[in-house]
């Protein structure tokens, strides 16, 4: 961006003819690039056999964006930007002059408007404007609404910095009874505002928070003790089995097996850790990752026990400690106690509150335990080992605890996960959930605890709301399914947030103890741990 | 070799102490002791083993041989050659600090001091099950770690940065800080490897100060390895010379100085100095055959002498420590019969060990012979 205000200027090619030219090698790129992707594409015929589709329109209009998207960049944005010197040179980051030009006040105005519009009208969109622009003004409305959120967040910005920790909680207890209310108010009855609230409430809102207490487990094992472990999905696994294998054969309640399952992965956490206690880096992230296959593997292949890939089901639902069921057929179920019609939300609700408890519980702890030598001992771990040996630290033990601790939340996720879904199968411990939490991890700020919960909300909620750009069928086919296309979503915002923020949403570090002031240690300076 | 001092006055004692890595003989049969408050300091030329007998006193390395027995204060003893490496600052109460700084740099000096606090806290805080639930007896022991670590940030100069990461710090003042935060930990012996390393002479000076309010106020036992020699020459009670891993000298500092061989190895004199007295012991080809290069057979055809240039360490080992020593007697018996060749020089007052005859033919010759 900078090259155009720079001194060269002067002996470079005029803007156009450069936008011109470079246009010319980003369209011949592009043509590289996709002529195999896009240009041509496999298929099957209607006899079964394989033929060669040629896609010649389409690799053209890919091609030619390309090229004019690049011209208009070199060409106009480019200079535009130069010229507003908007661009910090160093970090790339842009300065408050851009967002202050983003959010003003007349296009909130705006956007609240349209949103509310659009809210009011929403149940004749369809008849008023034929359901493909019904699509399209429903995605309008969500843009102004997500602009309206983002623009009061901006405007509020200090006050939300200074006291995101509580804001966070009093928004997460609320949501449900946001949800509820609203929908509510929506379709006119209360029963409707249950049954809607579902989506709400267990896609969005349970999903997310299962992923934020792992993320904030894993924190512990990564982001404080600085220990890569690829494989931690072995303990949500071993949490969900022990949680379904007990609790369907001998009856025990959840409120037994929950912290039992804690137990039991941080027994197998400490398994984990004795092995590897002397690897570091790659060697460290390999043999946790073969950790996590193995315990896969033995789901998997110990039929007698686990019931192999088929998976065990039939899992017992919580109950209010045993007060309140939420079967439909035991006496004590919830419509009955409180003599409210029957629903299947109450179960999801309680649910979420359940995690949300679970999630505070892991933040509560994880704080604590920083302001704890133990604490202290993981993080001096992660900046130098051999230090830490000489101040007389027994690092082999402050490795187990924090691999034991860590595993110890991902068991409570993995039971809590167990008792939702009432099925669990090896499918749902692939390594893939590693990763996916392993990101959240990084693109939070290792150590950072709101940074993770908003990486978690941005990347699973963002996968969950994929599923609702239904209007894109309209555009690329029936066949397009937007929710198979999350993966591309965290490639794109992993590199975009790492580009921008390179130590995830919250880079720095807030130090345990202070002497006169509490400042924040900048991400520069802490280390991230020999693995 | 030792006796004559009474145990209790001893805080170290290292004898026959030999750490070998495959062949390479990094110290042989060194043995020295160290009075409880005094500063003992640990000299020598580049290569000579001094960070190695270190590493072996805080347990980062076990000693192939001997025995390195400390005497804290209230009378218990440790072998430290036995102790498990994080035990030796817990139990042996020793703390040391790295030649190359080892803070914890993303973290704030409080914490570093805190951290250094560890073990301490750990017991206070029940081993973390009572400080979870907050009962006051951590938060008491924590009042007072914090309250400890503030006297040692104000006795390093560092306390106005005590909020700061560590690694915001310029230099001297880490040093300072990795003294502060060994010194957290309680220790009666502190083991200091190059304080003095790239500091300037003000930071130096400063540096002098605070380990003599260390040595005065705290009783703290100081061994200390020093290139600097204004820092060892003023401030150390007894210095122990080193050259290729065995002991060629041990005094106090006035009677190392005018050691001859010392000088010769390298101390405190010009380069035109060490040359005559190199010409002296030696001779011009022995000079000459310093200046060719590594031996190939051996590694480092190293010298004691900064004329030879820099020590080159063929053999690759991260320490940068390990010396081509004599393997097994048949060497030291050619040292040895080529004492009488060179100058016999006046044995000074230390007690003579079996190693130091090898030794004693200093800098050029036992080089030259095991060429």
């Amino acid at each position: 961006m900078a090259v155009t205000a720079s001194p060269e200027r002067d002996i470079v090619v005029p803007p156009m003819q450069r936008a011109f030219r470079e246009a010319l090698y980003a369209g011949a790129i592009a043509l590289g690039l996709f002529v195999l992707f896009i240009g041509l594409r496999t298929d099957q015929n209607i006899s079964n056999e394989l033929i060669l589709v040629q896609r010649w329109g389409l690799l053209a209009l890919v091609v030619i964006l390309t090229a004019v998207g690049r011209f208009l960049y070199v060409a106009y944005a480019q200079p535009f930007l130069a010229s507003l010197k908007v661009a910090d040179v160093a970090t790339g980051l842009l300065p408050e002059s851009m967002a202050t030009r983003f959010f003003r006040i007349p296009y909130l105005f705006a956007a609240i408007i349209i949103a509310v519009a659009l809210l009011a009208l929403a149940g004749s969109l369809d008849g008023l404007l034929g359901p493909d622009l019904a699509g399209y003004a429903r995605f309008l409305r969500a843009l102004a609404i997500i602009y309206a959120v983002a623009s009061v967040m901006f405007y509020f910005r200090s006050f939300i910095h200074d006291h995101f920790s509580a804001l966070g909680v009093s928004a997460l207890a609320l949501y449900p009874v946001v949800v509820v209310l609203t929908l509510a108010l929506y379709s006119g009855s209360v029963a409707g505002g249950f049954q809607g609230s579902l989506k709400w409430v267990d896609n969005f809102g349970i999903q997310i928070l299962i992923y934020v207490m792992l993320a904030w487990g894993l924190n512990i094992v990564i982001g404080l003790a600085g220990l890569l472990d690829l494989g931690y999905v072995a303990f949500y696994a071993v949490g969900a089995y022990a949680y379904a294998l007990l609790g369907t054969h001998f009856g025990l309640s959840f409120w037994i097996l929950l912290p039992a399952a804690g137990c039991m992965a941080a027994f197998w956490g400490v398994m984990l850790g004795f092995p590897v206690l002397r690897l570091r880096g790659d060697y460290l992230a390999i043999v946790t990752l073969a950790f996590g296959e193995i315990i896969r593997l033995v789901l998997i292949n110990w039929r007698e026990v686990t019931n192999g890939s088929a998976g065990v089901s039939g899992i017992p639902k919580v109950s209010f400690f045993g007060l309140i069921s939420f079967n439909v057929s035991d006496p004590n179920y919830i419509a009955k106690v409180l003599n409210i019609a029957t629903s299947s939300a109450y179960y999801k609700i309680f649910l979420y509150y359940l995690i949300l408890g679970l999630c505070l519980l892991t933040a509560f702890v994880t704080i604590r335990l920083r302001r704890l030598p133990v604490g202290r001992a993981w993080e001096a771990l992660r900046e130098d080992e051999i230090a830490c040996r000489s101040l007389g630290i027994n690092t082999t033990t402050t490795k187990l605890t924090a691999f034991a601790t860590g595993a110890m939340f991902g068991g409570f996720a993995g039971s809590f996960f167990a008792a939702r879904q009432g099925f669990v199968s090896p499918e749902s411990f692939v390594f893939l959930e590693s990763a996916i939490v392993l990101a959240i991890v990084v693109l939070g700020g290792m150590g950072s605890l709101p940074g993770i919960a908003v990486a978690a909300l941005v990347m699973i909620g963002g996968t969950e709301a994929l599923r609702e750009l239904d209007f894109l069928k309209r555009i690329f086919g029936p066949d397009f399914t937007p929710e198979l296309y999350r993966m591309l979503l965290f490639g794109m915002a992993m590199v975009i947030v790492m580009l921008w923020k390179p130590r995830g949403f919250v880079g720095s570090r807030e130090p345990t103890a202070f002497l006169k002031k509490r400042k924040a240690v900048s991400g520069s300076f802490t280390k991230e741990g020999h693995g | 070799m030792n006796g004559q001092a009474s145990a209790g006055d001893l805080i170290l004692q290292v004898e026959h102490l030999s750490m070998k890595f495959g062949g390479l003989v990094a110290i042989g049969d060194l043995s020295f002791q160290a009075k409880r408050g005094e500063i003992t300091a640990l000299i020598g030329p580049n290569g000579a083993g001094k960070t190695t007998v270190f590493n072996c006193i805080t347990g980062f390395y076990k000693p192939t041989e001997g025995m390195i027995t400390l005497s804290r204060g209230d009378g218990s003893t440790y072998l430290l050659e036995r102790l498990p490496n994080h035990e030796i600052p817990a139990r042996a109460k020793v703390a040391r600090t790295f030649q190359n700084i080892r803070l914890f740099s993303g973290m704030t000096l409080l914490e570093n001091l805190l951290v250094a606090q560890h073990n301490k806290l750990m017991k206070a805080s029940g081993y973390t099950l009572l400080g979870l639930f907050g009962f006051p007896s951590y938060r008491q022991a924590s009042a007072e770690s914090i309250d400890l670590a503030r006297h040692w940030l104000e006795k390093a100069d560092l306390v106005d940065r005590a909020d700061d990461p560590a690694g915001d710090l310029p230099y001297g003042a880490q040093r300072r800080l990795e003294i502060a935060r060994a010194m957290c930990t309680g220790p009666e012996l502190l083991c200091l490897d190059e304080p003095a390393a790239g500091l300037n002479p003000k930071e130096s000076a400063s540096l002098n100060q605070l380990l003599m309010d260390i040595k005065d106020n705290t009783g703290t036992s100081i061994l200390l390895i020093e290139h600097d020699m204004s820092v060892v020459m003023q401030i150390s009670d007894h210095v122990v010379v080193l050259e290729y891993g065995r002991k060629i000298s041990d005094g106090n500092p006035q009677s190392v100085r005018t050691d001859p061989r010392v000088i010769a190895a390298y101390l405190g004199v010009d380069d035109e100095e060490v040359e005559t007295v190199l010409t002296e012991v030696g001779d011009e080809d022995v000079i000459e055959q310093l200046d060719t290069g590594p031996d190939s057979e051996h590694g480092p055809g190293s010298s004691s002498s900064f004329l030879a240039g820099p020590v080159t360490d063929t053999i690759g080992h991260s320490e940068g420590e390990r010396v081509t020593v004599s393997k097994g007697a048949s060497k030291a018996a050619q040292v040895d019969a080529r004492k009488p060749a060179v100058k016999p020089k006046p044995a000074a007052k230390k007690s003579t060990s079996p190693a130091k005859p090898a030794a004693k033919s200093s800098t050029a010759k036992p080089r030259g012979g095991r060429k």
